[in-house]
This record gives C-alpha cells, structure tokens and sequence, in this order.
C-alpha cells in the first residue's frame, strides 16, 4: 500500500461518539483514534492472494464467493459462476455505473446518519457489495463475502457500504465474513442497508473474525415490507473494540424479524451489541436472542431497544440476552429499552447474567468427564439455541469450532 | 467395597448428615427409605462428589481409597455412579457425545482402549435395547425434551454404558409408570452381579419387589435410625416412619 499522505484520514474531523452520548455510554473510542489511518484501497495484482484468502471461507457447502480487501471490490478473487441472470452481486462502484436508477432508489434511503461513524463511511466509501435479487427470484446458494482487512505497514480504514436490494417475493441468504491481516492496527467502519420487499426472505449472517488489533464498527439498518422475512445472525469472535447497531424497520403489515446474536470475549476485548426494532404498523412479530460468554477482563454491552408506535396493534416482540461470565474480571452491561404507544401489544424481554451451572457440571463430572471438557460442554450448551438458528448446517458446526477455539478450550462435538 | 464411618455433612453451613455408618460389600443391594429432607440425597450427592456439600466429619473408603480426597470424576472412574434424582439437561450436547465421551474417560483412567465408533454402537445398542429406548434418541440433546421417565431411564442407561462398581439410584422409580419400572429394574437387576453393588434410595416397597435388596435402611434427620432385611420395607410400608420414632429404638447400623 503507497504511503499517501493524501489519504491520511483525520478521526477528529468525524465527530465520532463519546461515552457522554446516551448510546455510546459503556463504548469509549478514544483507542480507536490513537491511530492515523490511511484509507483502503485496492491493492492492485491481488492473484497471490487467492490461494491464501481460500482458508477464510467457510467450507464445506456450495456458495457465490465474493472478496472484498479493505473495503474495494476483489473482482479477480470472486466467483459468481452460475448466478442467475437478473440477480446482481457486484461491488458498488460498478452498479453504480451500470444501474445507477435502482441504486438511488435505495442508496442512503434506509439508513440515516446517526453518528460520527456513519459519517465516516459516507463521506469516505466508494465501494461495498451490493445484492439485487429482483422480483420473483430466489439465489440459489448462500453469497459468502469475505471481507479481508488491515495491512503489515499500515495503519488502515476501510469503510464497505453494502446494499441488500431484495425485491417482492424474493430470496436470498448472504454470509458476511470479516477476518484481517496480522499486522497493524485497522478499523472497519461498515454500513449495510437491506431491503425486504414484500413477501422477501433475506438471511444475513455475519460472522466477524477480525484481529485482536483492529476496531469494528457495523450498522445494519433494515427496512421491511409487508410479510417478509429479515433474519440477522450476528456472531462476534474478534476485533478489540466492536460496536454492532442492528436495526429494522417494520413498515407495514405481517413481517417478521428475527435477530440472534452470540459473542464471544476474552482478554480486553470488547464487545458491544445494539438492536433496534421499529414496530410501525400493526400485527408483525420480532424476536431476538443474543448470548454473550466473556472471558479474561472482557467486556460486553447489550443494548436492546423496542419502539412499538401507536399504529402497531398486534404486534409480538421478544427479547432475551443472556451472558455468561467465565471469569471475575469480565463485565457485561445490559439495558432493555421498551418503549410502547400500542395497547393491544405482546412484550416480553428476558436478561440473565450468571456463570456456568455447577449443578450441571457436577452431573457431567460424575460421569468421568473432566472439568475441562464438562465447561466446554457447558458453554456449548449454552450457545446452542443461538447456533442452532443458522440454517446451513455445514456452517453450524464451523461456527461451534470456532467458539471453543476462540476460548482457546477444548473443542466439544456433536457426533 | 464401601465403608462409610461417623459421616457429618453440611449444605449452606446447616448439618445435614449427622453422623451416619454405613457398609457396603461388593454383591450387596442396599435400599435407604426414609422421610422427606431426612438426607437421602445429600448421602448419595456427598458419595458422588458434589461440592455444594461439604463434608466436615468422618470417613468414606471405597475399594480401600479415601473417596472424600477425590474429584467427583474421578470417583466415577474408580466405579461410582449415580442416578440422579433429578437428571440435568444438557441443551446442544447429543447423548452420543455424552456417552462416548463419559466411556472414553472412564476407560483410559482404568487403562483400557477407547472404544471404536463401532463397538460404541454396538454397546449402546444392546444397552438401549435392555431398556426399550427408541434408538432416535442418541442424536437428542442430553434430557432435553425427555419426560420424567425417560430421564429416569436414560440414567439407568449410562449406568449400563459406564458399568460402575457402585451404583447409588436416587429415587430411579419416582414418576415410573408401572411398564417402565419393570423395564428399569430389570435393567439394574442385568447390571447387578456378585462384584458389583447398588445403594437404592426409593420411597416405595413396590420396587423392591423387583429390585431385592439385602439391606433397608431408614434415614431420618440425617441419621439411619434403623436396619433390617427386605421385610423392613414392608412394615414401613404398613406402619410409616412414625413407630420407629417413637420406639426410640435407634439402632445404628454396624
Ligand atoms: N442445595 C441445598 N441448599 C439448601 N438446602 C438443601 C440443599 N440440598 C439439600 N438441602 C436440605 O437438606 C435436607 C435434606 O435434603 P435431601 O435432598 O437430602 O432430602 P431427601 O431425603 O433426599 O428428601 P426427598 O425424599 O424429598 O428426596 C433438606 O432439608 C433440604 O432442604
Ligand atoms: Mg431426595
């Protein structure tokens, strides 16, 4: 990457957030602008990459490879082989050159601009994915999006806007996987909008590998139609500092939102999750699940917020987060956020912090299982509802492996 | 095979077993009944190993070792198993995991191979098959979804899977339909032989028809304060506890 000073970003010029905003309060970014941050982009000849990136991808199922390094499009390591035609994975430079009338019928029509963060990527993306599956069509096998970040010599941004088109009666699965390169400091700062029109079935799982030195910051900002379906599978493993905002919108009648999350600290890291749903409009169901297991000195925040409007009549939310705390030092915040202007509404909201159950340790010990293996059993246990959401079984399994990896404790599986 | 010496046992620093003196020889089968929170289960949690007991006075020998120094896995690998009264679920875990897993310790702590995947299936189906369980379970999580009867029966198949050299069975029979405790009893009476023993905790003479025990104990506040052969079960059955009560007559067991 050239040393351009040009594309030297100044975090000061963003206003980003401080732990003085109501929103921001248990996450402070002051470490985050330690750093001088050039911005991504490509990297030119990136053929040697190929065969190393291969490792990054979950295995074992078919899927439409796409890669994006620093937030620039990989065209030459992707493969789209075999899409449909009418459905589009591109970067967002190039649909915005071949479709820009679609593009600005969605582009920025979702997702507001909330804070510092969201400025940063809007002032300063010039790329991300964007997935337009029209009317009618369904992609037949999961689009997985390696996002490959970070760089050995310098400290670098990249900010990835991505866009879900998924219009009426449509389907599609799509697999965001962040991992980086050991080397120094980085900060992802992504936006992702989605659009469910009607009768839509969008899955997005998003699984965030990144290094124990970067910065991770995402907003997912979804807007749903009538009876569709929007569900986020939100699986946070690296990065020191991470901030997820998801939100959706329910903007009409019979859709259904489903949002799970499972995080996983240790050492400093720390994990910050926040939900948003928006109930507008009456008889539509949300339903969110997020475990959070901290380990070392790390620490979680779960901030989950439930708007219920006046016209929402009918509507069913749900929430439960659940952590569990490995050790003494780690700490988790939570705060429920429900807020109901309907009267003919079902709410509930569960939260429960604790540590692994020692009767169900002794159980598992008293039948010649090791203390080691019965807390991994354990903490698989507990994960299990969160992992057992994701619909591409080969996918389950890999993520399992990487909790127990990622806790660096024995691996427990299923066989 | 076990000896139990002047045991005292405390749960939230509040005395539980006061005192109890019990010994068990390999062959035996060994029932305690007693009333309600008299420490019934305390005594088979404290054998077991439960750390949320705590055992401030006497002794415990099995095969010669001092169990009370030992890990609750370890004891299980040295043979000791309990039933518990009330199974945990274990949500994402299958049961073959579990067993396969829980053999393979106890097996390599005796210095024994690990069973292949083939010998697994093998054992595990003639296991299940003594006890009519639906061979679909193996791929369920831990007693998660099972019913009253069928956690009591997957308990009894991991004594079978494990073949423990004591085996405590607390209250194995509560919540049995009468089809399933024959089907459970018989299974213990398949594990029983002459080098093994059981410890039977049960509420009701009627699984000692099927389960004959050597031994009755009564327990009551923390203390056996009465022993005798199988017919014991039946004048308790008859009479309840309260006669031995008021007979003072404590006879502590040798
Ligand atoms: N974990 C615990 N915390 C507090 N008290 C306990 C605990 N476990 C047992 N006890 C108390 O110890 C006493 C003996 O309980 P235990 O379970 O051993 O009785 P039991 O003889 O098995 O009764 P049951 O026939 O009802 O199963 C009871 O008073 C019970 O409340
Ligand atoms: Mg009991």
């Amino acid at each position: 990457m050239g040393n351009d000073l040009l594309n030297m970003i100044e975090l000061r010029d963003f206003n980003l957030p401080t732990t003085k905003n109501e929103d921001w309060k248990y996450t402070n970014v002051a470490p985050i602008m330690k750093y001088n941050y050039v911005l991504g982009t490509s990297l030119g000849n990136e053929d040697h990459l190929s065969s190393v990136l291969d490792e990054y991808f979950f295995q074992d199922f078919d899927y439409y490879k796409v890669v994006f390094i620093n937030g620039i499009f990989a065209g030459k390591l992707s493969d789209l082989t075999g899409l449909e035609s009418g459905i589009i994975v591109d970067s967002l430079s190039n649909f915005q050159k071949n479709n820009s009338e679609l593009l600005s019928k969605h582009l920025n029509k979702y997702s507001a601009i909330d804070n510092g963060f969201n400025e940063l990527n809007n002032s300063l993306s010039s790329d991300g994915l964007v997935v337009y599956v029209p009317k009618g069509k369904v992609v037949d096998k999961p689009i997985q999006v390696l996002y490959f970040n970070g760089d050995k010599t310098e400290n670098v941004l990249s900010v990835p806007k991505n866009l879900i088109i998924a219009e009426e009666n449509s389907q599609v699965s799509i697999i965001a996987n962040y991992h980086g390169i050991k080397g120094k400091e980085y900060l992802t700062n992504v936006v992702t909008e989605v659009y469910a029109g009607k009768n839509s079935i969008v899955d997005l799982y998003k699984i965030q590998l990144e290094e124990e030195n970067s910065f991770h910051i995402e907003k997912v900002q979804a807007y749903q139609e009538s009876n569709s379906l929007f569900n986020h599978y939100n699986f946070t493993f690296g990065g020191s500092i991470t901030r997820n905002d998801i939100n959706t919108c329910l903007n009409d009648e019979n859709i259904e939102s489903h949002f799970y999350g499972l995080y996983l600290a240790h050492k400093n890291q720390h994990v910050d999750n926040h939900t948003f749903v928006d109930h507008a409009m009456p008889n539509c169901m949300s339903n969110e699940l997020y475990k959070g297991i901290l380990d070392g000195e790390s620490r979680g925040v779960f901030n989950g917020k439930i708007l219920v409007r006046r016209d929402a009549q009918k509507t069913n939310a749900y929430q439960s987060n659940k952590a569990v705390l490995l050790s003494k030092s780690a700490v988790i915040d939570t705060k429920p956020q429900l807020e109901i202007f309907a009267d003919d509404v079902k709410c509930s909201h569960g939260a429960a912090v604790g540590q692994l159950d020692e009767d169900s340790e002794f159980y598992i010990k008293s039948r010649g299982i090791p203390q080691d293996i019965a807390k991994s059993m354990l903490i698989r246990a507990f994960a299990a509802d969160v992992i057992e959401k994701i619909k591409i079984d080969e996918l389950r399994e890999q993520i399992n492996h990487l909790v127990f990896e990622h806790l660096n404790r024995v691996e427990v599986k299923n066989n | 095979m076990l000896v139990i010496k002047n045991l005292k046992a405390n749960v939230e620093g509040k005395e539980i077993l006061k005192g109890i003196n019990l010994e068990i020889k390999a062959g035996e089968v060994h029932a305690i009944m007693g009333p309600n929170g008299s420490g019934k289960s305390t005594l088979a949690n404290v054998l077991a190993g439960n750390g949320g007991y705590e055992v401030t006075e006497g002794e415990i020998y099995f095969e010669g070792k001092d169990l009370v120094e030992l890990a609750p896995e370890d004891r299980a690998r040295e043979g000791v198993f309990l039933a518990f009264q009330y199974p945990i679920e274990i949500p994402g875990i299958s049961n073959a995991t579990f067993l396969k897993t829980a053999l393979n310790e106890v097996r390599k702590y005796n210095g024994q191979p690990e069973a292949t995947p083939k010998e697994f299936m093998e054992l595990l189906r003639e296991k299940s098959g003594v006890l009519g369980m639906d061979p679909q379970f193996i791929s369920r999580s831990v007693n998660v979804g099972f019913s009253g009867g069928e956690k009591k029966r997957n308990e009894i198949l991991q004594m079978l899977m494990l073949q423990p050299k004591l085996a405590l069975l607390d209250e194995t029979d509560s919540g049995l339909d009468i089809d399933a405790l024959k089907i459970v009893s018989s299974g213990v009476n398949v594990f029983k032989n002459k080098d093994n023993a059981v410890l039977l905790v049960t509420h009701y003479q009627r699984l000692l028809n099927y389960i004959v025990p050597d031994f009755v104990h009564v327990l009551s506040k923390g203390r056996i304060i009465k022993s005798g052969g199988k017919e014991l079960a039946l004048e308790l059955e008859e009479k309840g506890y309260d006669w031995i009560k008021n007979d003072e007559l404590i006879e502590e067991n040798v």
